[in-house]
């Protein structure tokens, strides 16, 4: 990339350029999840808030795990943690996309000097029982976002539908830093007294992470979390929708989705411990969607997931 | 006459869908046009990235007046059956005429429906053609309703001629149309109106929008094949890709980028295929040394830069992408030099077909087969056997797994890289072929059996469960395999019964079955092959039912067979175990069979794009040994060369004149005339002539056919159209002498005994 005074000098800056970017064009900006998840679609923002009648818009910075992508810090794009940037808005505004292009402007990208394209990409999760239709956005022939037009979650028709953006901030941030291993990356500006670079912060972590995904986490403890999350998660959807001490009436749609949540990120543990066969594969994948749908369900039986009280009689 | 013009512009329309929705556009929007009257000159679809656009000249300006007249009940008809005309035709009755006919005053309505003008048609076919678009997956968005591939932004539908032109009204969903549109999005986003499709085409390329995806195409083609020759290389053809990076573009900029040093030693398969698909990337290649060199990227726009910044980022995107392919080649051949049954071992974890067990027990099955089908094909059993087992090893390689379509080809290297002999590496490149009507079929004996067992066990196996193809839904391609088949024993011209194998592969899954389910023990297995041994003929009627009732049932049918002693015959026979019933195994036909009826089917499809008749295949299956395909087609097409003679044709019709004759004859005596005529009761010359002349064939076809001659066998029999024609004319068959009339019914029933020993030609059209 060309240096210019407009281009990002650090990682972080990056991150904080979506932010504003976002906050400016109106949405909500959100903390990460505060659980494990495999990627900033899992983050109740987007997976409960997309659906249901209420308006929506949030943007936010989600750290994801893929234990199967560990590579011990040593793979200049792979990773088993790292940072997506989500972006949720419903109703999808007609004019999307050019607010994308906009956030590209934002973090350095010159129109003028780079081929942006969008490149037909289905999007589809069996674990969340979701899909939608839209691109993957290429620049300069590498492919950096995801932009993505739900069509269904949790089994769910969506109406309205929520236009979806993630970028994979990393490999974005390399490109626009022109950094060629993620571990060489400047985290902060790298002219202040205590330079760091993404390897200062996260190559230890890699390694540690790695080793104990690939062949020291406990599988039996693992499978009885498993078990357990999901044992929680439907007993939470099974409580009566009337509190019987608030007498207020409470559906616990989200701790019942946390559980599912953790149930993902277990069943994912326990595919880089390598216990998990091809066919158990399916069921277990089956058995987190089963959740995930239980879920949505539980939503849109709430008032932000469009419940009106009217609708109890 | 008006012209008119639509644009329907959206979000990025995916490449593979652009073509045929060009296509579609204008089907529907001008058979909508057509149905409602209004007729037009000519029409042409566009598309781009962003715009489907359709021009239809010469549009009538308004539809035709209709005038339709209906007869209705007189008019002192009842009450009640007046007011049905009425309410039929939309009438009042002051509104129908009375007219006076023969059988008095009857009442008719005219019912005339004046022409509309074209832009109320317009707006009604269109309005329905976008919402019935028959897009292959399409979405919703924002809170609207409606659906398209993405969303759809805006409507362009203007109607022009001399005076000008004028917006066609049209709202869907608050989608309102103009006589607006938009350049390229970033070279020329802002919007402009158009006046028609010359000016929409003109301003559009102003915009750097090149609205024919033909001619995107032969921009791409010629810079790029351009930019490659003037660094004295060569842009390796690819039309698929070519179309496809056409419609993801709207204003081609063709860059020619290096590829690192570090790579240019991988396979140039490899190369071409994780550039293609991963970058979509054209390959350049070194015509000197067959070496892939460069690659071609397409840009959508131009930048202050000329392309440097675009360039310097695809490169770096390559690298990344080939620096795993490399990992994963060396990776591969570690293994494969090392020792390449890590693979066909994992392969036992890989499930082909919950029913058909594990692509392992595939391999072997299909090493058996191979091993069977050598001798015939010209191959040393034990190399095609070999050639079997490794055939599908890249299966389980990386470079495979990352790279599906690069199967039997990885194969082919690692296999040489193991050192195996060449006719194996060819073996597993090959055996997949063909895989269409125009792909090479394999002559290589090796590949040539493991071809012919592979898909000869795909195609047992599948009808041995009953998943066959089923109108247009042919999920496991059996149509492609036993095509596959077909080309493989007609162009390598294998003369062997194909049921013969067919039959082994039937045992093998039935064999595997017994195996799985443990439902037979060791001496029911021993019992069962022992069945198999002594009474062939039940192997067919095994694999009938498997393929007719499934595997359970032919299982339970196997299992449910024992020996007894047969006092009286003094020998063992078959009984069913339960009845005690001695079991014949049914005199069935071939016919039967409908995994041959399959391949016969295929073989008409094959055969009748070589210009040979339904009809003449026909005549052909119905002769002994109709799985000998090469032998079947040898047949039909001396017939088929035959039937274009003069003396052909028309034997075909004294051949039925005497067939019908005949037959009436025999069904009206109740006797087969079979027993041979007498030249000695021959009355008339030409009764004479026509048995020296049969003598004559006789001896001509019989030694032809033994030898499989056709050609000589059938024009030995065309040659009896003279004297048969010379025959009908002169004598009366039905004479009052019975003596003469039954030798003459005689001689007809030589006659048709000599023509069908050639063909079938009762099922000869006409």
């Amino acid at each position: 990339m060309s240096d210019t005074p407009d281009t990002p000098r650090s990682f972080q800056e990056i991150i904080l350029r979506l932010q504003t970017y976002w906050a400016s064009k109106g949405c909500a900006i959100l903390q990460p999840y505060d659980m494990e998840v495999g990627a900033g679609t899992f983050h109740p923002a987007t997976t409960l808030r997309s659906l249901g009648t209420q308006p929506w818009a949030a943007a936010y910075v989600q750290p994801s795990r893929r234990p199967t992508d560990g590579r011990y810090g040593e793979n200049p794009n792979r990773l088993q943690h790292y940072y997506q940037y989500q972006v949720l808005i419903k109703p999808s505004p007609p004019d999307l996309q050019e607010l994308y292009l906009g956030s590209l402007e934002a973090i350095g990208v010159d129109m003028a000097l780079h081929d942006i394209r969008f490149v037909e990409d289905d999007w589809e999760s069996p674990t969340l029982g979701a899909w939608g239709l839209g691109w993957e956005v290429w620049c300069d022939g590498m492919e950096v976002s995801q932009f993505t037009y739900f069509q269904q979650v949790g089994g769910h028709d969506c109406h309205p539908v929520s236009g979806e953006l993630t970028y994979g901030l990393e490999r974005l941030a390399m490109y626009i830093l022109g950094v060629d291993h993620v571990m060489d990356m400047p985290f902060n500006d790298p002219q202040t007294a205590i330079p760091l670079t993404y390897g200062d912060i996260f190559k230890q972590t890699e390694e540690e992470y790695a080793r104990w995904n690939f062949d020291t986490a406990n599988t039996d403890v693992l499978l009885r979390h498993f078990e357990e999350a999901e044992a929680e998660c439907k007993a939470t959807l099974s409580a009566a929708h009337d509190d019987p001490k608030t007498g207020k009436r409470i559906v616990m749609a989200h701790p019942a989705y946390d559980q599912c949540i953790k149930a993902s990120h277990i069943f994912n543990l326990l595919d880089a411990r390598g216990v998990i066969s091809v066919t158990e594969r399916q069921a277990y994948i089956g058995r987190v969607r089963n959740l995930a749908k239980q879920c949505a369900d539980a939503f849109v039986q709430t008032r932000a997931g469009g419940w009106q009280p009217e609708d109890a009689a | 006459m008006p012209d008119l013009l639509i644009e329907l512009f959206s979000e990025e329309i995916p490449a593979r869908m652009q073509k045929r929705a060009g296509e579609d556009l204008q089907k529907l929007v001008t058979n909508g046009l057509v149905e409602a009257g209004l007729t037009y000159a000519s029409a042409a679809a566009f598309s781009t990235p962003r715009r489907l656009t359709l021009t239809v000249e010469g549009l009538l300006a308004q539809s035709p007046t209709t005038r339709e007249e209906r007869k209705g009940p007189k008019a002192d008809a009842p009450e009640k059956a007046i007011e049905g005309f009425l309410r039929g035709a939309g009438l009042t009755r002051d509104q129908v005429q009375e007219r006076e006919t023969p059988k008095g005053n009857v009442l008719f309505a005219v019912i005339e429906k004046p022409g509309r003008p074209a832009a109320e048609i317009i707006a009604e076919v269109l309005e329905a053609t976008v919402r019935h678009f028959p897009w292959p997956k399409s979405m919703r968005w924002g809170s609207s309703a409606l659906k398209w591939v993405r969303p759809l932004q805006s409507i362009l539908c203007i109607l022009s001629d001399e005076a000008g032109h004028a917006v066609v009204p049209v709202d869907i969903d608050g989608i309102t149309s103009g006589d607006t549109t938009r350049g390229h999005r970033f070279m020329a986003p802002a919007q402009m109106s158009v006046t028609s499709f010359a000016d929409y085409e003109a301003k559009l390329a102003r915009a750097h929008v090149v609205l024919d995806p033909g001619a995107r195409a032969e921009t791409i083609w010629n810079d790029a094949t351009n930019m490659a020759f003037a660094s004295g290389l060569e842009v390796v053809e690819d039309a698929g890709l070519l179309a496809e990076v056409a419609g993801l573009v709207e204003w081609p900029v063709v860059l020619m980028g290096k590829i690192g040093d570090d790579f240019l030693d991988l396979p140039p398969e490899v190369l071409q295929t994780s550039m293609k698909e991963h970058q979509k990337f054209f390959s350049v290649r070194n015509p000197k040394t067959g070496r892939i060199e460069r690659f071609i990227t397409v840009a959508n726009c131009e930048t202050a830069d000329n392309g440097a910044t675009i360039l310097a980022g695809n490169e770096k995107v390559l690298s990344a992408r080939l620096a795993d392919a490399k990992f994963f080649w060396e990776n591969d051949l570690r293994v494969a030099k090392d020792d390449m049954s890590v693979w066909t071992q994992a392969l036992e974890n890989v499930t082909f077909h919950n029913k058909l067990g594990s692509q392992a027990d595939r391999i072997e099955r299909i090493a058996a087969l191979a091993r069977e089908l050598a001798p015939v094909v010209g191959a040393d059993p034990d190399i095609a056997e070999e050639a079997a087992r490794l055939a599908k090893a890249d299966l389980s390689s990386e470079m495979v797994y990352e790279f599906p379509e690069l199967q039997g080809l990885m194969g082919r290297y690692y296999i040489t890289a193991a050192g195996k002999d060449d006719a194996i590496a060819a073996g597993a490149q090959e055996h997949y072929s063909p895989l269409g009507p125009s792909d090479d079929v394999p002559t290589a004996p090796v590949s040539v059996a493991v071809a012919l067992a592979d898909k000869l066990d795909t195609l047992t196996g599948f009808w041995a469960i009953d998943e066959k193809p089923t109108g247009s839904k042919d999920p496991f391609a059996l149509r492609r395999a036993a095509l596959g088949v077909i080309r493989l024993v007609l162009e390598n011209e294998i003369s062997h019964t194909l049921f013969s194998s067919l039959n082994s592969g039937v045992m093998s899954h039935l064999d595997q079955k017994i195996e799985i389910e443990g439902q037979i023990r060791a001496e029911k297995r021993a019992n069962a092959i022992r069945i198999l041994d002594l009474h062939p003929s039940m192997e067919r009627t095994l694999a009938r039912m498997l393929k007719t009732s499934g595997e359970k049932k032919a299982v339970e049918h196997l299992e449910s067979i024992k020996f007894i002693w047969d006092e009286e015959a003094g020998e063992e026979v078959l009984v069913d175990a339960v009845s005690e019933e001695p079991l014949f195994p049914p005199a069935e036909t071939l016919e039967e069979d409908d995994l041959l009826a399959f391949f016969h089917d295929r073989l008409k499809v094959y055969l009748r794009d070589q210009g040979i008749r339904h009809d003449i295949i026909d005549a052909c299956i119905a002769m002994p040994n109709n799985d000998d395909l090469t032998l079947l087609v040898k047949r039909a097409k001396a017939l088929s060369e035959t039937l274009k003679t003069d003396d052909g044709e028309n034997l075909i019709q004294g051949f039925k004149r005497a067939n019908n004759i005949l037959s009436q004859a025999e069904e009206a005596d109740g006797v087969e005339y079979s027993y041979g005529a007498d030249p000695k009761f021959a009355q008339d010359p030409a009764e004479t002539a026509l048995f020296t002349a049969l003598d004559q064939a006789e001896a001509q076809i019989t030694p032809a056919m033994a030898a499989q001659d056709f050609t000589t066998a059938m024009s030995a029999m065309a040659a009896l159209r003279t004297p048969i024609d010379a025959f009908f004319d002169a004598v009366q068959i039905n004479t009052d002498n019975q003596t003469v009339r039954r030798n003459r019914l005689n001689l007809l029933s030589r006659i048709r005994t000599l023509c069908l020993s050639v063909a079938d030609l009762t099922k000869l059209d006409g």
